[in-house]
C-alpha cells in the first residue's frame, strides 16, 4: 500500500498484537512511501499451520521468514522498520543478507532484556521468569482478557469495523514461545556486525527498553543515529504516531 | 448534586481511579487507590501508570493492554498485579477507556481498578480444575487402552501352514468396545478360533467380554462341536448375568483341522454377520450362517453351523458390525446397506490374510469418523501352492 514510486518501507510488529499497531503511522507515511506490513508467524492473522515451536524458539527463525518474504517478492533497498523484538529480527536478517536492505529503523529496540555484568537491560532473570510463569499459569485469564476488547469501541466507531477480529488475540501457546524467545534472547554481539545505515528511535520513558539500552544499541551499531521521542511507554507508534512517523520518514527519505 | 459530592465520589469511590496521558503517564489518582497502594498523594503525578504494576504486569501492559486501549478505545477487565509502596502484591482488574478530542485523537485515559483477589482465586481454581480434568481424562484413556488390550490376544499363534492376520479399530479412545477374538491350539491337529461383539460398550461390556472369552476357551476343550460350545456359552451367560445386565453377544466360534493340503473349517454362528470366503480362483462368497440367534438372549437359542475346506490360496475373513454399520456420510446410509462389502471382497479376491486385513483397515480409515463402533477383523489364509 501507499505510494507506488517511493522507497519501500517494511513495518514489522514486536511481541504483542500485530500489524494493526502501525495503523496511525501508516496514515502518516502512505503518501510518500511504498508500505509493506506483515504479521509474524504466531501473531495476528498469520496462518496457524505455519507455526513451529522449534523454529520460533530463536529469533533466527523469524529473521529467516523476513528474508524469505523479500526473496519471494525479489525486493531490494528495503527500509526495514522493526518494533521491539523485531528490531533485533531485522538486525539478524540484515547481517545474514544485507543486499535486500537499504536501511534499518529500530523502534524501541533492546538487544538483551536481562541485566548482565556491566550491562543494564532493565530486568533481572527472575523478572523474566515471573513473566514466563505468569504467561504459563495464567493462560485462562490471558486468552479471555483479550477477547472483550475487540467487540465494542463506542467512542471510536471509526476503528470498530476495521480492527480485525484477530487483533491482539495471540494463541496462548504461541505467546508463551514468543515471550520466551523475545525476553531470553541476547543479540549484543550481533550489533557491531550491522553494516547498514541505522536509526534507533527510543522513548523518553520506556520500562521495557530504557534509555541506557537505546544508548547501548546506538553505541554498538557503527555509524548509527538515535532519536529520542518525548513519549512514554514501549509503543510510540501507537501513543505518539505523528512524531514516530516523522522520525521514520526523515531517515527513510535521506539519501 | 453538588460538585463537592462528585469530588467526594471521585476520591472515595469503591474502586481505584486514574486519569493518565495517552502514553500512560499519570495525571491524577484517587484516594482509594493511594490508600490501597500506600502512596502519598502527589508522588504519582507524571509517573508512568505501569510503575504501579509488577514487572510482568508492566510488560503485559506495555505490549498488549496499552496498545489495545489506544487502538480500540477500551480495555475491559484485564487482570494485573499491582505493587504497594511496601512491596505487597494486589491482584486487580483494570477497566479503561479513552477520552478523545474532536479529531478523535486520544486526549487522556480513564482507568478504573477493582480488587480481584476473590475472582483470581476462582480463576486459579478453575484452571486447576481444568488441568485436573485433563489428567483424569488421560487416566481414563490409559485405563481403557489397557483394558482393551487385555481383552485381545497379545499375538496370534497360527498353526504351521496357515497365515493369520488381525486388525482392531478403536472408535473411541475414551471407551472400551465389546469386540473380541482369539486363535488357540486345541490339539496337535486342531485349533479353535472365535470373533464376536458384546452389545454396548464400557465397563459392563468389558465384563461380559471377559466372561465370554474364558467360557469359550474352557468350553472348547470340553466339547469340540462348535454348536455345543455356543450352547455352553449361552448357559454361562444366562446364569452369570441373569438378564440383569441386559447384555448379549453375537459371535462366530469355529475349529480348524489340518487336512491333506489345507484346513477343514467347522464353525457355528450365534447371530453374527457372516464371514467372507476369498477363493484362490478370485471368487468371493459369504459363508452360509443365516438364521442363528445371538448368545445370552433366550434359554433355548438356535445356532447354525457350516463346514467347508480352506485350500491353498483360500482365505477366511471374520469381522464385526462396526464395519458394515459404519455411516457413509450420505444421509443415514450404512456402509453395507447395498451389498458394498461383498463387492469389496470380489474386487480384492484372491487375497492373502495380511493383504485383506490391510485392505479392510484402509477401508475403515477411509470411512473415518463414520465408524462409530469398534471393529475387529480376523483373517486366516492357506498360502497358495508353489
Amino acid at each position: 500500500m501507499g505510494s507506488e514510486c517511493g522507497p519501500t518501507v517494511l513495518l514489522v510488529h514486536g511481541f504483542g498484537c500485530d500489524q494493526n499497531l502501525w495503523r496511525h503511522v501508516v496514515e502518516e507515511l502512505r503518501s510518500e512511501f511504498r508500505l509493506m506490513l506483515i504479521d509474524l508467524v504466531g501473531s495476528g492473522s498469520s496462518d496457524p499451520k505455519a507455526w513451529n515451536s522449534t523454529k520460533y524458539s530463536s529469533l533466527a527463525g523469524y529473521a529467516a521468514d523476513i528474508l524469505e518474504i523479500l526473496d519471494d517478492l525479489d525486493l531490494r533497498d528495503v527500509v526495514f522498520v522493526g518494533h521491539s523484538v523485531s528490531a533485533m529480527i531485522g538486525v539478524l536478517a540484515s547481517i545474514s543478507d544485507p543486499s535486500r536492505f537499504a536501511k534499518l529503523v529500530l523502534l524501541t529496540p533492546s538487544p538483551c532484556y536481562i541485566d548482565d555484568d556491566g550491562y543494564r537491560g532493565g530486568f533481572s532473570a527472575s523478572d523474566i521468569d515471573e513473566l514466563l510463569e505468569s504467561l504459563e499459569q495464567n493462560y485462562l485469564g490471558w486468552s479471555q482478557a483479550m477477547a472483550p476488547v475487540i467487540m465494542g469501541t463506542p467512542d471510536r466507531p471509526d476503528l470498530q469495523d476495521e480492527l480485525a477480529e484477530t487483533f491482539c488475540r495471540t494463541d496462548p501457546e504461541c505467546a508463551r514461545v514468543f515471550a520466551r524467545t523475545t525476553f531470553l534472547s541476547d543479540n549484543r554481539t550481533d550489533l557491531p556486525q550491522v553494516s547498514l545505515p541505522t536509526l534507533v528511535i527510543e522513548c523518553a520513558q520506556d520500562a521495557i527498553a530504557p534509555r541506557e539500552v537505546g544508548a547501548f544499541v546506538n553505541t554498538h551499531i557503527p555509524g548509527s543515529r538515535k532519536v529520542t521521542l518525548d513519549a512514554a511507554g514501549h509503543c510510540p507508534h501507537v501513543s505518539a504516531p505523528v512524531d514516530t512517523a516523522a522520525a521514520i520518514a526523515a531517515f527513510a527519505r535521506l539519501t | 448534586m453538588t460538585d463537592h459530592t462528585v469530588e467526594d465520589y471521585w476520591e472515595h469511590a469503591p474502586s481505584g481511579q486514574v486519569i493518565a496521558d495517552p502514553d500512560g503517564r499519570m495525571i491524577r489518582a484517587n484516594a482509594t487507590l493511594l490508600g490501597w497502594l500506600g502512596h502519598d498523594p502527589n508522588t504519582l503525578s507524571g509517573k508512568p501508570f505501569t510503575d504501579l504494576l509488577t514487572v510482568s504486569g508492566r510488560i503485559l501492559y506495555d505490549t498488549h493492554f496499552g496498545p489495545l486501549l489506544n487502538m480500540g478505545g477500551e480495555l475491559n477487565g484485564v487482570t494485573v498485579d499491582m505493587v504497594t509502596a511496601d512491596g505487597r502484591r494486589l491482584p486487580m482488574f483494570l477497566t479503561a477507556n479513552v477520552k478523545t478530542d474532536a479529531d478523535r485523537r486520544p486526549e487522556f485515559l480513564r482507568i478504573s481498578i477493582v480488587d480481584a483477589s476473590d475472582r483470581r482465586a476462582y480463576e486459579v481454581d478453575l484452571l486447576q480444575a481444568r488441568q485436573q480434568a485433563e489428567r483424569e481424562q488421560g487416566r481414563v484413556r490409559e485405563f481403557a487402552e489397557t483394558l482393551r488390550r487385555a481383552l485381545l490376544p497379545p499375538v496370534l499363534s497360527p498353526p504351521a501352514g496357515l497365515d493369520a492376520a488381525e486388525f482392531y479399530y478403536t472408535a473411541s479412545v475414551d471407551d472400551v468396545g465389546g469386540d473380541f477374538y482369539d486363535l488357540f491350539p486345541l490339539s496337535h491337529t486342531t485349533w479353535g478360533f472365535f470373533l464376536g461383539d458384546v452389545s454396548g460398550k464400557g465397563v459392563d461390556a468389558a465384563v461380559v467380554t471377559s466372561l465370554t472369552r474364558y467360557s469359550l476357551r474352557a468350553a472348547a476343550v470340553y466339547d469340540g462341536d462348535p454348536i455345543e460350545v455356543l450352547h455352553n456359552l449361552n448357559t454361562v451367560l444366562s446364569q452369570e448375568l441373569g438378564g440383569e445386565l441386559n447384555r448379549f453377544c453375537t459371535l462366530i466360534y469355529g475349529k480348524l483341522t489340518r487336512s491333506d493340503d489345507g484346513f477343514d473349517v467347522h464353525l457355528a454362528s450365534g447371530g453374527h454377520p457372516p464371514p467372507l470366503l476369498f477363493y484362490a480362483d478370485g471368487s468371493a462368497y459369504y459363508v452360509d450362517t443365516i438364521g442363528g440367534q445371538a448368545v445370552g438372549i433366550t434359554s433355548e437359542p438356535h445356532f447354525v453351523a457350516s463346514r467347508f475346506v480352506l485350500a491353498p490360496g483360500d482365505t477366511l475373513v471374520l469381522y464385526t458390525d462396526g464395519l458394515t454399520e459404519a455411516s457413509t456420510g450420505v444421509g443415514r446410509e450404512r456402509y453395507d446397506d447395498e451389498g458394498a462389502l461383498l463387492r469389496f471382497a470380489k474386487a480384492h479376491s484372491p487375497a492373502s490374510a495380511s493383504a485383506i486385513v490391510e485392505a479392510v483397515s484402509g477401508l475403515l480409515e477411509a470411512l473415518g469418523s463414520g465408524v462409530e463402533d469398534d471393529t475387529a477383523v480376523l483373517a486366516f489364509g492357506v498360502p497358495p501352492a508353489r
